[in-house]
């Protein structure tokens, strides 16, 4: 497994590089490339409670639960049952793994007290009980934690150090994978006893600090020798699950972009983003005063999403997720329905819970967890409250940088904490989100409307006009604003603007029934002096016809006369007929 | 194991013959003889031969010297060549 994680690397990279071990934390393999190198020992060094007993024992407990390699850990400090105890919360099962021999736990127990030194002495005995515990169960990785406190428990350092110089190399002739711990030292040095110097291949540098109350904890390779590493200082949360590093700050813009879009739950908002909504995988920030409706455009949103049998992910840091779906219910926004049916997530987490990277971890994590289509923070402004802006911009760039790489729609709102744009750059992510969405309040006339438009939407057309913003019973709708002669007019003027039109039309359609009207009377007039004509038709007509008759009776009348004169007369003619 | 003659039993960890472990065998000897006579055992470990005893003692310098009885238990480590020190870390007052 391990050798086929490295091949991959070294394809990928098209160099050579040192073979290495994955550990199997979160995110610590990302930033090492791959993990801490095989064969050799690493030193993981910081001050108390900064997790260096836990980093190294999650390596070995992954390596024995996920890579199939055993592992010992020696414990200088804690006694195995107590190590096993602190670690049961975390799912790791020591008991178990021991009795399946893939993890051995060795106590050293030192104590000064009972301990006398007298002469010449080495410490065969430990390499010979690590030695026994590693051939027991063909252990591939070993931790020593914290091997320093040899340094506690005997005087002569002329032999410790000696002594450990052997350790170390023993332990790369041994060909395992170790972690050794120290604590961090006074001064200059990263461990008290300077373990740096005999461990040279790989140094990790843990940190636990408290700004502001908050607590962070951080880590940092500080040298890896033959191998690229990440420089940085990387956060890393310690949860339910483990360490989780968070390698946020990703060093290349080679992110796949999608051409997709994604409806915003608002057609007429559509309509002004050409037509389609947002890019599927891109960012939109929705930014504006209190009580501007930013929170409803979320949550349209993120109907919108559900509608479409997708996932969302809502991240609240203001309202309770019962808050927002009671609040939403009133313009007709049902999200209970998508929680319901496992579509809809709400995360909801006051910011001053963790620190700002816990926070990142904390999300990156849920992300990673329900792999949603879209994600709404809502708001990103509250974060603000527990680090500087620049911290928080830096967390939003790398939050958006793993939304990117996943492909997953990101929505932000942000307070505007004043009214002038150009000042406040909410938090300085309106130049790294795609679109930006403003809305503002326009207070005109004696009252308060809400106007909305599209700072920017890179790479759609988009409209530039300033639209009023309603949100009715039945949603959230965009309605043009008047522009007349005094201007852009919204609210209660644009209403009186309206009706004041319409009151033209009823004027106008007044005046088109009269006209009507007359043309009917103009008809009538017309068919009846038609029917007249026809009527004076009709009786010269029958005058006409009764002359013909007359005519034609005459006609008959006489040819029957001669007819019957001829009769007397005696003709043949008749007879013969 | 409480009989009156082996009052004190006493573990040498050694591994293998190096010149240290010969040199605290061979003083252990020494004072055993001189101060103990006939109320001590010792028996010794080769961790070469069996290192899954190791644990079982908390050894991890070598070699080292267990008082298992009696107790408390105490560790003399080194090739016990302070005779003062090996005494008082056995508690055993010296006869002169």
């Amino acid at each position: 497994m391990t050798n086929h994680h490295h091949k991959n690397k070294k394809t990928k990279f098209n160099y050579p590089q040192i073979p290495k071990t994955p550990t199997g934390i979160t995110g610590l393999d990302e930033i090492t490339g791959g993990g801490i190198p095989t064969g050799r020992p690493t030193l993981i060094c910081g001050g108390a409670g900064c997790g260096k007993t836990l980093m190294s024992l999650e390596f070995i407990v992954r390596g024995a639960t996920e890579f199939n390699e055993p592992g010992v850990f020696m414990a200088f400090e804690e006694k195995a049952a107590e190590l096993a105890m602190n670690v049961t919360s975390l799912g790791f099962d020591l008991v178990k793994l021991q009795e399946e021999k893939k993890l051995k736990v060795d106590y050293v127990h030192i104590d000064r007290s009972e301990i006398e030194e007298t002469g010449e002495y080495d410490l065969e005995g430990l390499f010979i009980r690590l030695g026994y515990a590693i051939d027991s169960i063909g252990a591939k990785r070993v931790v020593l934690d914290t091997v320093e406190n040899l340094f506690l428990g005997l005087t002569n350092q002329g032999i410790l150090r000696a002594e450990l110089r052997r350790l170390f190399t023993w332990l790369k002739e041994k060909g395992v994978t170790a972690i050794i711990t120290g604590e961090r030292g006074e001064g200059n040095t990263f461990t008290r006893q300077g373990l740096e110097e005999y461990v040279s291949d790989c140094v990790i540098l843990l940190d636990h600090r408290v700004i502001n109350q908050i607590s962070t904890r951080r880590l940092r390779i500080l040298k890896y020798r033959g191998s690229l590493h990440g420089t940085n200082e990387y956060p890393f949360l310690i949860d339910e699950d483990g360490i989780a590093v968070l390698p946020v700050t990703s060093l290349n813009l080679e992110k796949d972009v999608s051409t997709e879009r994604v409806s915003s739950g608002i057609p007429a908002l559509d309509k002004m983003l050409d037509n389609k909504g947002f890019f599927k995988g891109g960012s939109v920030l929705v930014s504006g005063s209190a009580g501007t409706g930013k929170t409803s455009i979320a949550a349209c949103f993120a109907n919108e999403i559900c509608k479409q049998q997708k996932r969302c992910l809502y991240f609240a840091f203001e309202e309770s997720p019962k808050q927002i779906i009671r609040n939403m219910k009133s313009i007709s926004v049902n999200l209970q329905q998508y929680i319901d049916n496992d579509s809809l997530l709400f995360h909801a987490s006051r910011p001053t819970l963790h620190g700002l990277e816990q926070h990142l971890v904390a999300m990156y994590k849920i992300i990673k967890n329900f792999k949603p289509d879209a994600v709404i923070i809502d708001p990103i402004t509250n974060l603000v409250t527990i680090g500087t802006v620049s911290e928080v911009k830096s967390m939003l760039i790398r939050l958006i940088d793993f939304l990117q790489e996943e492909q997953i729609t990101v929505m932000f709102t942000a307070l505007s904490l004043n009214s002038v744009v150009n000042e406040q750059t909410d938090e300085g992510v309106s130049s790294l989100v795609d679109s930006w969405l403003l809305v503002r309040d326009i207070e005109f006339n004696g009252e308060r409307n809400r106007g909305m438009y599209i700072m920017k939407s890179r790479g759609m057309r988009h409209s530039n006009q300033v639209r009023e913003f309603i949100i009715t019973d039945d949603g959230i709708d965009l309605v043009d604003v008047y522009l007349g002669p005094e201007g852009v007019l919204i609210g209660s003027a644009r209403e009186a603007q309206r009706l004041q039109e319409k009151t033209g039309e009823v004027l106008r359609g007044n005046a088109v029934n009269m006209k009507d009207r007359e043309i009917d009377r103009k008809r009538k007039m017309l068919e009846a002096k038609i029917a007249n004509l026809q009527s004076e038709f009709e009786s010269a007509e029958d005058e006409l016809n009764k002359i013909s008759v007359e005519e034609e009776l005459i006609k008959k009348v006489s040819e029957n006369n001669r007819d019957a004169l001829t009769k007397l007369r005696g003709g043949d003619k008749a007879s013969s007929k | 194991m409480d009989s009156p003659e082996n009052k004190y039993e006493l573990r040498l960890y050694v591994a293998g013959k190096t010149a240290k472990s010969v040199t605290a065998l061979t003083n252990l000897k020494k004072y055993c003889e001189e101060h103990l006579k006939g109320q001590y055992v010792i028996e010794v470990i080769d961790l070469l031969v069996q290192p899954q005893l190791a644990e079982g003692d908390q050894i991890f310098a070598i070699p080292t010297l267990v008082r298992k009885v009696p107790e408390p238990i105490r560790k003399i480590i080194g090739d016990l060549s302070n005779e003062e020190k090996v005494l008082v870390g056995l508690n055993i007052r010296p006869v002169n």
